[in-house]
C-alpha cells in the first residue's frame, strides 16, 4: 500500500517531534476554551452575537467536520485542550512524558469500554441540540461541564478514559478517524519485538502500542511515541482515505452502533436545522414541552429502534440471499464499515449548508466577542445570513454521491456477490436519497 | 546531563508561565473592557434587557431617575425584536433588535411614575411587558385627572345590553338637519360622555319638540352628535392605535376576532363572570355597543382587566388618544 512517512521530511518531522508547537497551540486553545466558556456565561445572550455560539458550532464545529477529520482523522485530539490539565498533572509537567505506572490510577472499567457510552453522549447532545447550537449559556455550561468531568476523571482513572470511553466527540472523531488519510505506525516490528520497556507504549496517553495499532480510531495523533521511541521506529504516515475499512478490520458492536448513530443524527440535525418544518424546529427548541418529549420519542425510535432495524434488515436480506454460513449477529459487525463513508460525507454535506451560510458571523464576534456592541477589529455589525449558493448544492450532491458510492463498493468488497450486496446498496441509497432530499431537494 | 536537566526545567518554567498569560489573558479581557467601557462612557448608563414576558420581560423594570438629569439607557433584546416606548410621552418608540444595542437618552421635567412598555407584538403577554420609572426631585408632580368612569360611579363590569338599536343604517348628514330641534343638553359633551347611544335615544325619543320625527330620524340625530365629538385626523390617530394595540384581539374590524384570541370561547352575554378567557365581545354589534356610555368603554380602556385578558392603558395612552379610540370603536356599529 501505498506510504508518505511524514516523520521523514526534514520540514514536518521537526514540528512533530518538539514539543514546543504542539504545546503553543494546546495553550492557545486551553485560553480559547476558557474564553469561550466565559464569553458564553457572561457576554450576550443571542447567539449570533456570542463567541461562544459562533466559535463552537460555527467555526469549531464545521472545521471538524470538513477539515480535522476528513484530513487528519482525530487531528483535533493532539491539540484539544479539554484533556490538557489532567493529563499534565498525571506527567506531573508540560514536558515530561508519561512516566510508566507512575499514577496509580484506576483503569477504566471493563463494562463501560468500548464506543457505548460516547453514542448515547452523542445521542444526548442531539436531544438537547437546538438549544445547545442557540443557548451561549448552554454551550459555555456543556464546555465547563466537560472540561470538569475530563479533569475529576483523569483523577481516577489512568490515562485518557475521558476521551476513550465518554467524549462525544471523540466517539464521532474516532470513528471517522479510520477513514482518514493519517496514521501512526511501527515501522519495523522487529526492532519493537525485541525492545524490552517499550517506552511507546509507557508513554502513550491513549493506552495505545503502536506495533499493535490496526485501527486509528483510538490513536490520538499526540506524537508522544515518535518523541519517546529510542529507535526512530514510529512512522507517521500519510495513507489513501477509507483504507482501513475495505478489508481485514474488525469492526466491534458498539461501533457499528456508534455508525448508526451517526446517520441518524445526521438526517435528524438536518431535518431540524434545515427543514421547512417549524413545529418540528419549535418541539427541538422548547426543552420539557409536551411537543418536545414527542420529539425525544421520536428521535429515539429512529435512533435505537428504525435505523438499525432497517440496517438489521439489510443484513439479514444480504446474509440470505448469499447462503453463507455466516451469523446474523457477525454479520452485522462484519459489514458496518460501510456505514462509515455514508455517515461522514452525509456529516460534511449537512455542515456545507448549515455552516457555508453562517460563515459570515465569525469575524464579527471576534470584533465583539460578547456581544457587548465592542468593535475591536471594525467589523461589528457585518454579519448577515448568506444564501445557500448553487455551487453549495452542487458540492453537496457531488459529496453525497461520492459517499454513497464509496459506501456501495465498500459493502461490495465485504460480500462475496452482486446477488449478496443489493439490499445493502438499498439501505445506503435510502439514507443518501433522504439526506439528499433534506439537504437540497 | 546537568546541563540538559537544567534546561528541561527552564523549558518546563517556560512553558507553565506562557500557559497563565494566555489564561490571564482570556479571564481579563472580558472584565478590563467590561470595565473601559464604562469609564468612557460620558455619564452612568443603566443597560435594560428585553425579553418576552414569559421569560422576564424587561429586566430591571424599576428605574429610578432624577427631574432634570439625564439618563441613558442601553436597550438590549435577548429574544425577538421589541420596541421600547414611555407612556404619555410623544417620543416616537425605539426598535430593539435581538442581540443589538440601542442607546435612548432621556430626560424628564416632572416628578412622577412613567410607564415604558413594549411595542412590538412580541408573543402572546407582549402587553404584559411593561416597567416603570420613578422620577424624584423638585417640580409639580404630573397629576392625572380622576377618570370620569370613577367620578360618577360607573360600574363597567355589569352587563350593558342596549335597550334599543337602529333598525336600518343610519345616516349623520340626516341628523345634522334637526340641529335646531335639538335641546341644549343634545351639544353637551357630557351628555355625550354620560350617555350611551340607546339611552340618548330614548331621552330624545320622549322630547316633545321631537315627536314628528321617527325612529330612524332620531336614531340618524344620535349618530350626528357622536360623529360631532371627534375628527377625521382624531380618527385616523385612533385607527392607527387601535391597529398596533387593540386589533390583536379585537380584530381588524372590531367582530374580537383577532390573532391572539382565536382559539378561545366566544364572549358570555352573562357578563365576564364565568371565570374563563373569552373572545372580546362584537363591537360590530349595536346590541352589545350601544349600551355602552363613552365613560363606560374610556374605563373599560383606562382599567383593562374584565377578566378577559385586557391590558390596562390608562399609565400609556393619554386622555384624547383613549377618547378618540372610543369614537373609532363606536364607529364599527354606527357603519353596520
Amino acid at each position: 500500500m501505498i506510504r508518505m512517512d511524514l516523520s521523514k521530511s526534514p520540514y514536518i518531522a521537526p514540528f512533530l517531534r518538539n514539543r514546543w508547537p504542539q504545546f503553543l497551540i494546546r495553550a492557545v486553545t486551553l485560553a480559547g476554551f476558557i474564553f469561550t466558556i466565559l464569553t458564553g456565561l457572561i457576554g450576550s445572550e443571542v447567539g449570533s452575537n456570542n463567541f461562544a455560539v459562533i466559535f463552537v458550532w460555527i467555526a469549531w464545529w464545521s472545521a471538524l467536520k470538513l477539515f480535522f477529520i476528513p484530513l487528519g482523522g482525530r487531528s483535533w485530539c493532539s491539540i484539544c485542550p479539554i484533556p490538557m490539565p489532567g493529563e499534565w498533572l498525571q506527567n506531573e509537567g508540560i514536558f515530561k512524558p508519561r512516566r510508566f505506572q507512575s499514577s496509580k490510577r484506576k483503569n477504566w472499567p471493563k463494562a463501560l469500554r468500548g464506543n457505548w457510552l460516547q453514542a448515547f453522549a452523542f445521542l444526548l447532545i442531539g436531544l438537547f441540540g437546538a438549544v445547545i447550537l442557540t443557548s451561549p449559556r448552554v454551550t459555555a455550561l456543556i464546555l465547563l461541564g466537560l472540561i470538569i468531568v475530563a479533569f475529576i476523571l483523569s483523577l481516577i482513572f489512568e490515562r485518557r478514559s475521558f476521551c476513550l470511553y465518554l467524549c462525544p466527540i471523540g466517539g464521532f472523531t474516532g470513528l471517522y478517524a479510520k477513514l482518514a488519510p493519517l496514521e501512526v505506525r511501527a515501522k519495523q516490528s522487529v526492532l519493537c519485538a525485541q525492545h524490552g520497556e517499550k517506552t511507546c507504549y509507557q508513554a502513550c496517553p491513549w493506552g495505545q502500542y503502536p506495533l499493535a495499532l490496526k485501527s486509528s480510531a483510538n490513536c490520538g495523533l499526540c506524537m508522544e511515541c515518535l518523541r519517546v521511541c529510542p529507535y526512530d521506529n514510529i512512522s507517521v504516515n500519510l495513507r489513501p482515505w477509507g483504507e482501513e475499512i475495505s478489508k481485514g478490520s474488525k469492526p466491534t458492536l458498539d461501533e457499528t452502533f456508534l455508525g448508526l448513530m451517526m446517520l441518524t443524527t445526521a438526517l435528524a440535525d438536518a431535518a431540524i436545522f434545515l427543514g421547512p418544518w417549524g413545529k418540528l424546529k419549535a418541539a427541538a427548541y422548547w426543552v420539557g414541552t409536551s411537543a418536545w418529549w414527542w420529539f425525544v420519542i421520536a428521535f429515539l425510535l429512529g435512533a435505537l429502534f428504525l435505523m438499525p432495524g432497517l440496517y438489521l434488515l439489510a443484513v439479514w436480506s444480504s446474509t440470505r440471499l448469499a447462503r453463507s454460513g455466516s451469523t446474523l449477529r457477525s454479520a452485522l459487525t462484519y459489514f458496518s464499515p460501510f456505514l462509515l463513508p455514508l455517515g461522514l460525507t452525509g456529516w460534511i454535506a449537512f455542515t456545507i449548508s448549515f455552516a457555508f451560510t453562517k460563515f459570515s458571523y465569525i469575524l464579527p464576534v471576534l470584533s465583539d466577542p460578547l456581544g457587548w456592541e465592542w468593535n475591536l477589529l471594525g467589523l461589528s455589525g457585518k454579519a448577515s445570513v448568506g444564501e445557500i449558493s448553487p455551487l453549495s448544492s452542487f458540492l453537496q450532491v457531488v459529496v453525497i454521491a461520492a459517499g454513497m458510492f464509496w459506501a456501495a463498493r465498500t459493502a461490495r468488497q465485504l460480500s462475496s456477490s452482486h446477488r449478496q450486496v443489493m439490499p445493502l446498496v438499498m439501505f445506503i441509497a435510502s439514507f443518501g436519497i433522504a439526506m439528499l432530499w433534506l439537504l437540497v431537494g | 546531563m546537568v546541563v540538559s536537566r537544567v534546561k528541561k526545567v527552564k523549558q518546563e518554567y517556560w512553558a507553565r508561565a506562557i500557559l497563565l498569560v494566555l489564561i490571564g489573558a482570556a479571564l481579563l479581557i472580558p472584565f478590563a473592557g467590561k470595565w473601559l467601557q464604562a469609564v468612557l462612557d460620558d455619564f452612568p448608563t443603566l443597560v435594560i434587557h428585553a425579553r418576552m414576558p414569559e421569560n422576564g420581560g424587561w429586566s430591571p423594570n424599576r428605574i429610578t431617575a432624577r427631574v432634570g438629569e439625564p439618563l441613558k439607557l442601553r436597550l438590549t433584546s435577548e429574544d425577538v425584536i421589541h420596541g421600547f416606548s414611555i407612556g404619555k410621552m410623544d417620543e416616537p418608540s425605539v426598535e430593539i433588535e435581538p442581540g443589538k444595542v440601542v442607546e435612548v437618552n432621556l430626560m424628564f421635567n416632572q416628578p412622577g411614575t412613567y410607564t415604558f412598555y413594549c411595542t412590538r407584538w412580541c408573543g402572546e403577554n407582549h402587553w404584559r411587558m411593561r416597567g416603570v420609572i420613578e422620577v424624584v426631585g423638585e417640580g409639580t408632580p404630573v397629576v392625572e385627572d380622576q377618570p370620569l368612569y370613577l367620578k360618577i360611579g360607573l360600574d363597567i363590569d355589569a352587563p350593558h345590553p342596549a335597550e334599543e338599536v337602529p333598525s336600518n343604517s343610519v345616516d349623520p348628514q340626516q341628523g345634522s338637519t334637526f340641529a335646531r330641534l335639538l335641546p341644549s343638553y343634545a351639544f353637551d359633551k357630557q351628555t355625550y360622555r354620560t350617555s350611551s347611544p340607546a339611552k340618548l335615544w330614548l331621552r330624545l325619543r320622549a322630547e316633545q319638540k321631537l315627536i314628528e320625527l321617527s325612529d330612524d330620524e332620531i336614531w340618524n340625530i344620535v349618530a350626528w352628535i357622536w360623529e360631532q365629538q371627534t375628527s377625521p385626523e382624531l380618527l385616523a390617530e385612533a385607527k392607527q392605535l387601535y391597529a398596533e394595540n387593540c386589533a390583536a384581539c379585537h380584530g381588524e374590524t372590531g367582530k374580537g376576532d383577532g390573532v391572539m384570541v382565536r382559539d378561545l370561547m366566544p364572549p358570555d352575554t352573562e357578563g365576564h363572570s364565568s371565570g374563563e378567557r373569552t373572545r372580546p365581545p362584537d363591537f360590530t354589534d349595536p346590541n352589545h355597543l350601544f349600551g355602552a356610555s363613552p365613560a363606560l368603554l374610556e374605563g373599560k380602556i383606562i382599567r383593562g382587566g374584565m377578566g378577559t385578558g385586557m391590558p390596562y392603558w390608562g399609565p400609556i395612552l393619554t386622555n384624547e388618544q383613549i377618547e378618540a379610540l372610543v369614537s373609532y370603536i363606536f364607529q364599527f356599529a354606527w357603519e353596520k
